[in-house]
């Protein structure tokens, strides 16, 4: 028998890496109580890349993993000053959608969706994305109209959408309390079947796996503490483990993305605030949908486990603090009771917190910047998680060919100088 | 609940402020050029430590104040009327 540490066998032998995961490589390792490698590698920092990517998120590694899958280009770093998807990418709640309002806004998450339907395949890893729905609800004729206009554009861009009356959102969620006595009557909801959830560590974690594998190297708890530019151009990288030399910089660090923009000057249209949410303790499977209110600042889901997530629009104040407050979950357990009265007495577990880099029109900032070589993959706001694939895919494409590739051309930083703003707000899950 | 110094009402719950953000000064209409206004409408530091923004006090005084804040704390420190002499 060998000791058992912190939970973690330790095994002597080596296994050879990658290890393909199966449900035979499963019984033989459970048979042989032989261990897993490790899904990555740690490594030794080089003193040059051909990229360094800033930021361990979804959207860095994602970046990572297409460059290397799609564009062969594999001598890349990932810096995070912290564990991967210790920001925005471990604390959103992880619904997936694509029922935007702009079609620039459908086009681009519907490619992230189709991204998503195949990425366990693709990376060998399970993601547990399950296509449940998304039920957005209207409680007021303005919403309705907004929520017939995004069905609209949605279907003219292929997405499967639809208004529905108030009986239909009673059968695809039962308790919901859909009285015209209710506080706020429920008039209509956006049906979106493509919808849903996804495990975001997975997500994270195979996308890592899926980088180190195709050899990206993959840096924890390094710090970027400075960027040296010369001539208008990014030179390298300064980290809490010594300078890196690099001609392409990419910032993908959402919360923090105006801090990182700064050492390189460029400025951003951006401002941080923090967005809560809560977990509550698991109860048996009731909710087969994603239930979303906009009047009522809330969405809810249920995960596999399930505990029943529930989100909130922004802070009313900028910040860069991650902590929970007592307004926040006292307003919030107020909302959810006037959607679900039945919840009353379920617990929350625990709050948190995560950074959302809002832009001026709630549309993503992407792709090259007036310093040559330093590309930004930023403004994500409160949609960041679920764009992940296709922004990793876009951004692969952008740094690869030097051009700005169709699907992300109108998300240019140079938007806000010509006027030419890309307006979500209508999309977004809850008012801000 | 975060309390803010209201220059006219003392502390007060955060709630009953809203948060109009960093004090930007405005270029002059007449003579700003299309870059400077654009620059003046959207872009921020959005520093990680101490900044100054405006607050307006909407459900007490209905005045607007500034105040200097930690962001990453949510401290304040110095608050004065908008538009005041530091």
């Amino acid at each position: 028998m060998q000791a058992i540490t912190n939970g973690q066998r330790r095994d002597k032998r080596q296994a050879v890496y990658p290890a393909r995961y199966s449900a035979l490589s499963l019984i033989r390792r459970g048979l042989t109580h032989q261990d897993w490698p490790p899904a990555w590698r740690p490594r030794d920092l080089k003193s040059s890349y051909d990229v360094v990517i800033i930021g361990g998120g979804v959207h860095g590694l994602a970046a990572a993993y297409y460059l290397a899958a799609n564009h062969g280009i594999t001598d890349v770093a990932v810096l995070d000053k912290s564990y991967l998807g210790s920001g925005g990418s471990g604390r959103n709640t992880a619904i997936l959608r694509s029922n935007y309002l702009t079609p620039e806004g459908v086009r681009f998450y519907d490619r992230s969706i189709q991204l998503y339907r195949g990425l366990a395949a693709d990376l060998d890893f399970n993601v547990m994305f399950s296509r449940r729905g998304h039920l957005t609800l209207a409680h007021s004729d303005a919403s309705l109209r907004t929520m017939r206009w995004r069905a609209e554009v949605n279907k003219a861009q292929g997405v499967d959408s639809e208004v529905v009356d108030p009986a239909e959102v009673k059968r695809l969620a039962p308790f919901i309390d859909v009285s015209p006595e209710a506080r706020y009557p429920i008039l209509g909801a956006l049906w979106h079947p493509p919808g849903g959830i996804i495990r975001h560590d997975a997500v994270v974690w195979g996308y890592a796996r899926g980088a180190d594998a195709l050899g990206v190297q993959i840096h924890q708890n390094t710090e970027v503490t400075g960027i040296d530019v010369a001539d208008g151009r990014v030179q390298g990288v300064r980290t809490t483990r010594g300078d890196i030399a690099s001609r392409v910089v990419l910032n993908a660090t959402a919360g923090w993305s105006t801090l990182i923009c700064d050492m390189a000057g460029v400025a951003l249209p951006i401002q941080t605030f923090p967005l809560q949410a809560a977990v509550t303790e698991p109860v048996k499977p009731f909710l087969s949908t994603v239930i979303v209110s906009g009047t009522l600042h809330v969405y809810i889901s249920q995960t596999d486990r399930g505990e029943l997530v529930f989100g909130a629009s922004v802070d009313p104040f900028t910040s860069y603090s991650t902590r929970g407050s007592l307004e926040f979950i006292e307003g919030l357990a107020g909302h959810v009771l006037e959607l679900m009265p039945a919840l009353s007495r379920v617990r929350v577990l625990r709050q948190w917190a995560g950074l959302c880099d809002m832009t001026p029109d709630f549309s993503p900032v992407m792709g090259h910047t007036p310093v040559g070589g330093f590309l930004v993959d930023v403004g994500w706001g409160t949609y960041g998680f679920k764009a992940g694939p296709v922004s990793g895919e876009a951004m692969a494409a952008c740094i690869a060919s030097g051009q700005t590739p169709e699907i992300i051309a109108s998300f240019g930083l140079d938007r806000f100088a010509d006027g030419a703003l890309v307006g979500e707000k209508g999309a977004a899950a809850v008012g801000h | 609940m975060m309390l803010v110094p209201c220059a006219w009402c003392g502390p007060r719950d955060a709630a009953e402020f809203h948060h109009v953000g960093e004090a930007v000064p405005r270029p002059d209409v007449g003579s700003a050029t299309r870059d400077q206004w654009r620059a003046y409408l959207y872009l921020r530091a959005n520093p990680c430590g101490w900044t100054t923004e405006t607050w307006y006090h909407r459900m007490g005084c209905r005045k607007f104040i500034t105040i200097e804040r930690h962001t990453e704390t949510n401290e304040i420190r110095a608050v004065r009327a908008a538009g005041a002499a530091r």
